[in-house]
C-alpha cells in the first residue's frame, strides 16, 4: 500500500477529527446526498434490476471459483492478440516491472489514467524515486495530485474538496506542474473543468506512455474495458505509443457476453447514469495497417493480498467488487467520517472489508476497520455484486478478536488475538456466562433495581463514550421478569419448557 | 519459482478447500434478466434514443439520405471550421455539401495534427436507445479512436432504424470484440467536482447525433 | 393460539414498560402470552462484536426455552434479525468449521416461528387496527434490521395509521440509521454521536410530540440523545402505543 498510509490512527482517533471538520462535514453530506436520490431513480428504471444484481454476483462468484483456469486463458488471449503478460505478487514487484517497462521506453513521464490498483500499489511514488512523473489525468485525481492530498473517495478521490477549494488549488499549484490556471478562474464546475482541459492537453498531446487500469478484462476474448466519464481515459488508451494497464486479478469475466450485465448496473450505481460518457474496449493491440492506438500493450496481473483474501471462504465476497462506490455514498458512517479515516485508497465500507483483507489485520488501523460501521446494512442493500459487507465485518471482527487461521502470502498462519480487546473479551465471557444463568442475571437486575436512586445520567472512565454525547435510560423499579412473577406466575405455572428461573435450573448450553 | 507459478499456486490452494459444486459456466449464472426493457415498435426505439441522447446533452438532428449533405453542411457551417476529419471509408456524398477543407486521418498523423482540426464526421457501428449511447468500432466510416476524440466537435450519423437497438444485451451481440470500441454517450462530462455531472472536459465538447432515415 | 414472548435481555432490564405493554396489547387481542422466565439474551451483541463463539450457547439456550412454542414474538426488530437471519449464519458457520450438523439443527426449530411484534400482528394474527388511542403528533423511524434484515416494510406504518387519535408525520432522512449499533456507539462514539444528532435534529423538524420505533435500544441512543440535546420529544416503543387506549391510555 501507498507509504502515506503507513502509520495512520485507527479509525475512531482519525473520524473524531473529521466528525469535528464542519467543511468536511457539509462537503461530503452535499455530495453524497446528491448522488444518493439520482442512484436511487437510475436504478428504479431498470425493472429486472434484481436479476442483473443476482447474475453478477454469480457471474464473479464463478470466475473467483475458476480464477486459475481463467487466468491461463486471459493470458493466452492477450498474447494472441499482441500483448505481453506480467504477474506481480505484490506491490514492490508491480511497481518494479512498470518502472521498468517505462525506463524501457526512454521516457521520464507517464500520464496516468484514474486506476485503483495503482493507487493502491504506490505507483506514482515508486515511479518518482525512478525519475519518472507520473501526471494523473482524471480531474479529482488531478486536484488531489496538485493538492498533495489523499484521496478520500473511490470514484471521486477529491469529495472532500468544494469547488472554491478545487479553484484555490488550481490557482496556486497548476504553474507548477504545466500550464496554470486561466486568469480571472471562478469556482463554476464548467469553468475548473475548463481549466483541467487545458492544463492536461498538451500532456496528453506530447505523451508516448499510458497507464491505465481496467474495469473489466474478458477471459476468452483477452478484451480490456475502462469505463470512465471525462475522456482523460481515451487520451491515455490511444494516443500513447505504449500502454500499460495494472489490473488486479479479481476484475476478470469469463466471457464477452457477461459485460452486458456490468455495463447495466456499474453506471447506474456508480455516477448514477444510464451510461457513462465513455467506455473503451481493446484487445491486445491492433496491426501496423490500421494503427489504432498503442503499439506495445502489456498487462501486468497484480495479486498483493487477492490470493490471500480468496482463500476465505466468508471474506472472499469481497472481490466480486466492481468498484462502484455506491456502498460509500450511501453510508451514514463513511459520510460523517469522511474517506481519510480509513486508512486506505479503498474507503468505506468495501474499504473497510477489502483492506483488512488485503493488508491483514495486524496493523492497528486494518485491527479498527472492521469496527467501522454500526451495521445499518444500507451498503448491502445497493451492493451491484450483492457483497454481504455486514456479513463480512463481523467476520473480521471475530478474526480481530478471536485471531485463528488466515493465508498471508500464500501461507497459512494462525493468528493471535489483537491486543487491547482483552476487556471486553473478559466483559463478553461474563455477559454470556450471566446469561447462561437466569438467576445470576436477575440477582443483577434487581440490585440495579434497588441502587437506582443512586444511578448518574452520565458515567466516568470507559462509560464516557456513551455519555459523553448521551444521556442514560432510567433503571426501572423492577425488571419485567420480576413484575410477570409477581402479576402471572403464582398459581400458573412458569410456562412450558421452563424449570423456574433459578440458578441451578436451566444451565444447558453453558458449557464452553 | 516464477511469479506467474506462485500467484496461479496461490489461487488453487485458496480454492483447494472451497468443497463448493464445480458447476460449468452455461449453468453458473442465471440469464433471466431482460434483453430488453418494454416492448417498443422501431420507430418508438428511435424516438428513445433521441430522447436519451438528447437528456445527456448530445444535440440530436433527422433527416433522410437526400438532405443529409445539406444537413452536415449546415451544422459545420454553424461553427465555421477551417478544416474537417474524416474518416477513410465515410460515404463521399455525405460530405458532397460541405465547405470546410477534408483532412484525411493517416497512420502517420500526430496527435498534434489531430489537435488543429475542430470537426470531425463519422458514422457508428450500433446505437443503444435505452441508455443513449453510440458505439464506434474502427469501421472505415469511422476511423481509428482517436480521430473522434481529439477534435472538439464530433457529428456522428446513425442509419435509423437498421443501426438502433433497444439495449446494452442487443448490442453487445452486434459487436466484434476483436475491434476497438468506443461507447460515446453524450459529450464528455465529469462529476468529479461536488458529485454533480458537468458536461465537457477533454473529449469533444459538442457531439451532434444525425439520425439517417433510410426508409 | 398461545405465543412465547421474547422480551430481550435490554427491555427486560431497562424497559419493563414496553414488555407490559406488549402482553396488554396481545391478550387484547385474543393470544395467550406466556414469559418463560429461563430467557435471557439471543447473542446479538456477542456475535455482532465477533464473538461468534460466546453466541452459540446463547442461541443453544433460546432453542431450548423456545422451541415447543407455536409462535416466538419480540419486540425488537435487531433480536428477531438475530434469530431469524444469523441464527442460520451459526449453523453454517459450525459447519464450515466442521462441527457437523448439530448446531443447525438445534436452532433450525426457532428461526421460522420467531417473529417482530409489528410482523406479528400485521402476518399472523391479521389485524392493522389494534383498537388503540393514542392523541399525539408521532414521527416513525424504522430501524435497521427491522427494515433491511427482516423487510417490515411499511406494517408498522399502517398498524400507527389505524391508531386513532395518531397524526403520524414523515420522518426526513428516515431510513438513515440513527447510529446506534450496539458495540459501535462505544468504538466509534463520536460518528455514532453525530448520527444520533442529525436523526435528533430531523426528528425535531417534524415538530411531532413523540419518536416512535419498534426497537428500544435505538430508543435509547435516541433518547439519550434528545435530552441531551435538551430536545422536547419523547421516544416511544410502537408496542406501548399500540397499547393505549381510551380506557387505558399510556401516560
Amino acid at each position: 500500500m501507498s507509504g502515506t498510509f503507513i502509520g495512520m490512527p485507527a479509525f475512531p482517533e482519525a473520524a473524531r477529527e473529521a466528525v469535528g471538520n464542519r467543511t468536511l462535514r457539509r462537503n461530503l453530506r452535499h455530495a453524497t446526498h446528491t448522488i444518493r436520490a439520482k442512484r436511487a431513480k437510475a436504478v428504479a428504471e431498470v425493472s429486472d434490476w434484481a436479476a442483473l444484481r443476482e447474475a453478477g454476483r454469480q457471474i464473479k462468484d464463478h470466475t473467483l471459483r475458476h480464477l486459475d483456469r481463467y487466468l491461463v486463458q486471459l493470458e493466452e488471449s492477450v498474447t494472441a492478440a499482441g500483448g505481453t503478460v506480467h504477474w506481480a505478487a505484490d506491490a514492490v514487484e508491480a511497481n518494479r516491472i512498470v518502472a521498468e517497462l517505462v525506463k524501457a521506453t526512454g521516457e521520464s513521464e507517464v500520464v496516468k489514467v484514474k486506476s485503483m490498483a495503482t493507487q493502491e500499489i504506490g505507483l506514482n511514488e515508486a515511479l518518482e524515486a525512478e525519475g519518472i512523473r507520473a501526471y494523473e489525468t482524471d480531474l479529482a485525481e488531478l486536484i488531489v495530485q496538485l493538492g498533495k492530498d489523499r484521496p478520500s473517495h473511490i470514484l471521486v478521490p477529491a469529495i472532500h474538496r468544494n469547488r472554491g477549494e478545487i479553484r484555490d488549488i488550481f490557482r496556486s499549484e497548476m504553474g507548477a506542474w504545466g500550464r496554470p490556471a486561466p486568469e480571472g478562474l471562478t469556482d463554476t464546475p464548467a469553468e475548473l473543468a475548463e481549466a483541467a482541459r487545458l492544463h492536461l492537453r498538451e500532456k496528453f498531446l506530447r505523451a508516448r506512455v499510458g497507464i491505465s487500469g481496467a474495469n473489466f478484462m474478458v477471459a476468452e476474448t483477452g478484451t480490456l474495458v475502462v469505463v470512465e466519464s471525462e475522456g482523460n481515459g481515451r487520451m491515455c488508451l490511444t494516443l500513447p505509443e505504449t500502454l500499460i494497464s495494472v489490473v488486479g486479478i479479481e476484475k476478470l469475466v469469463p466471457t464477452w457476453r457477461d459485460l452486458e450485465v456490468f455495463l447495466q448496473t456499474l453506471p447506474r450505481s456508480s455516477t448514477a447514469e444510464r451510461m457513462n460518457p465513455y467506455t473503451s474496449m481493446w484487445t491486445g493491440t491492433t496491426d501496423a495497417e490500421t494503427a489504432d492506438g498503442p503499439r506495445t500493450f502489456h498487462l501486468v496481473l497484480l495479486d498483493n493480498g487477492r490470493t490471500d483474501t480468496l482463500a476465505d471462504q466468508v471474506g472472499r465476497q469481497a472481490l466480486r467488487c466492481i468498484r462502484c462506490s455506491a456502498c460509500l455514498n450511501v453510508c451514514p458512517v463513511y459520510e460523517r467520517a469522511g474517506g481519510h479515516a480509513y486508512g486506505s485508497v479503498y474507503p468505506g465500507p468495501i474499504g473497510a472489508i477489502l483492506s483488512p483483507q488485503l493488508r491483514g489485520t495486524q496493523s492497528e488501523i486494518d485491527a479498527s476497520l472492521p469496527y467501522a460501521s454500526s451495521l445499518c446494512g444500507a451498503c448491502y442493500e445497493v451492493c451491484p455484486v450483492a457483497i454481504d459487507i455486514p456479513e463480512v465485518l463481523v467476520h473480521l471482527r471475530e478474526r480481530v478478536v478471536q485471531g485463528g487461521p488466515v493465508t498471508r502470502a500464500g501461507n497459512k498462519v494462525v493468528l493471535k488475538p489483537a491486543k487491547g480487546h482483552a476487556a471486553e473479551r473478559a466483559a463478553m465471557r461474563a455477559a454470556r456466562w450471566a446469561f447462561g444463568h437466569p438467576g445470576a442475571l436477575r440477582t443483577g437486575q434487581r440490585i440495579a433495581s434497588r441502587s437506582r436512586r443512586f444511578h448518574p445520567r452520565t458515567l466516568p472512565g470507559p462509560g464516557r463514550a456513551w455519555s459523553a454525547s448521551r444521556d442514560l435510560p432510567p433503571v426501572p423499579a423492577e425488571p419485567f421478569r420480576d413484575w410477570w412473577q409477581r402479576t402471572h406466575v403464582t398459581g400458573r405455572g412458569a410456562g412450558a419448557g421452563s424449570a423456574g428461573d433459578q440458578a441451578s435450573g436451566h444451565d444447558q448450553g453453558d458449557g464452553k | 519459482m516464477s511469479s506467474r507459478d506462485l500467484i496461479l499456486g496461490r489461487v488453487r490452494r485458496a480454492l483447494a478447500t472451497a468443497g463448493e459444486a464445480d458447476t460449468p459456466y452455461e449453468q453458473a449464472v442465471s440469464r433471466d434478466y431482460l434483453r430488453e426493457h418494454g416492448e417498443r415498435t422501431a420507430e418508438e426505439t428511435v424516438d428513445l434514443l433521441a430522447e436519451n441522447l438528447t437528456e445527456y446533452r448530445a444535440v440530436v438532428h433527422r433527416t433522410n439520405a437526400e438532405e443529409l449533405p445539406n444537413v452536415i453542411m449546415r451544422l459545420l457551417a454553424l461553427r465555421g471550421p477551417r478544416y474537417v476529419l474524416v474518416p477513410p471509408g465515410l460515404p463521399a456524398q455525405w460530405m458532397s455539401a460541405a465547405d470546410p477543407t477534408r483532412v484525411h486521418d493517416r497512420a502517420v498523423s500526430t496527435p498534434h495534427d489531430l489537435d488543429k482540426v475542430e470537426s470531425v464526421v463519422t458514422g457508428c457501428a450500433v446505437a443503444i436507445a435505452e441508455t443513449g449511447t453510440i458505439v464506434l468500432d474502427g469501421s472505415p466510416d469511422q476511423g481509428r479512436r482517436r480521430i473522434t476524440l481529439v477534435p472538439d466537435h464530433h457529428i456522428c450519423v446513425v442509419r435509423v432504424p437498421a443501426q438502433v437497438v433497444s439495449s446494452v444485451p442487443q448490442a453487445m451481440e452486434r459487436l466484434a470484440p476483436t475491434r476497438p470500441l468506443t461507447w460515446i454517450s453524450g459529450p464528455s462530462a465529469t462529476s468529479d467536482i461536488e458529485l454533480d455531472r458537468v458536461e465537457g472536459v477533454h473529449g469533444p465538447r459538442t457531439l451532434e447525433v444525425v439520425l439517417l432515415s433510410e426508409e | 393460539m398461545r405465543v412465547a414472548l421474547f422480551l430481550t435481555c435490554i427491555n427486560d432490564t431497562l424497559y419493563p414498560d414496553t414488555g407490559r405493554a406488549v402482553v396488554k396489547l396481545l391478550t387484547r387481542l385474543g393470544v395467550e402470552v406466556d414469559f418463560p422466565l429461563t430467557q435471557t439474551c439471543c447473542g446479538q451483541a456477542h456475535y455482532n462484536t465477533g464473538y461468534r463463539h460466546e453466541a452459540e450457547p446463547l442461541a443453544v439456550k433460546f432453542s431450548d426455552v423456545f422451541r415447543e412454542y407455536e409462535a416466538i414474538v419480540t419486540p425488537s426488530g435487531s433480536c428477531g434479525a438475530m434469530v431469524r437471519e444469523l441464527y442460520p449464519r451459526l449453523g453454517e458457520r459450525a459447519r464450515a468449521e466442521g462441527r457437523g450438523d448439530v448446531l443447525a439443527a438445534t436452532l433450525a426449530p426457532v428461526v421460522p416461528k420467531t417473529y417482530e411484534l409489528t410482523e406479528f400482528l400485521v402476518d399472523v394474527v391479521g389485524v392493522t387496527d389494534v383498537g388503540a388511542y393514542y392523541p399525539h403528533t408521532v414521527t416513525y423511524h424504522p430501524t435497521c434490521h427491522g427494515l433491511r434484515s427482516l423487510g417490515l416494510g411499511d406494517r408498522p406504518r399502517r398498524l400507527l395509521q389505524a391508531v386513532k387519535g395518531l397524526e403520524l408525520v414523515d420522518l426526513p432522512g428516515a431510513e438513515e440509521c440513527c447510529g446506534f449499533g450496539g458495540t459501535f456507539a462505544l468504538k466509534n462514539s463520536d460518528v455514532s454521536a453525530a448520527m444520533g444528532a442529525d436523526k435528533v435534529r430531523n426528528a425535531e423538524s417534524t415538530e411531532a410530540e413523540v419518536l416512535c420505533a419498534a426497537d428500544n435500544s435505538c430508543l435509547m441512543h435516541i433518547g439519550g440523545t434528545m435530552t441531551r440535546l435538551g430536545v422536547g420529544m419523547r421516544p416511544v416503543h410502537i408496542a406501548e402505543i399500540l397499547a393505549s387506549t381510551e380506557e387505558e391510555p399510556l401516560v
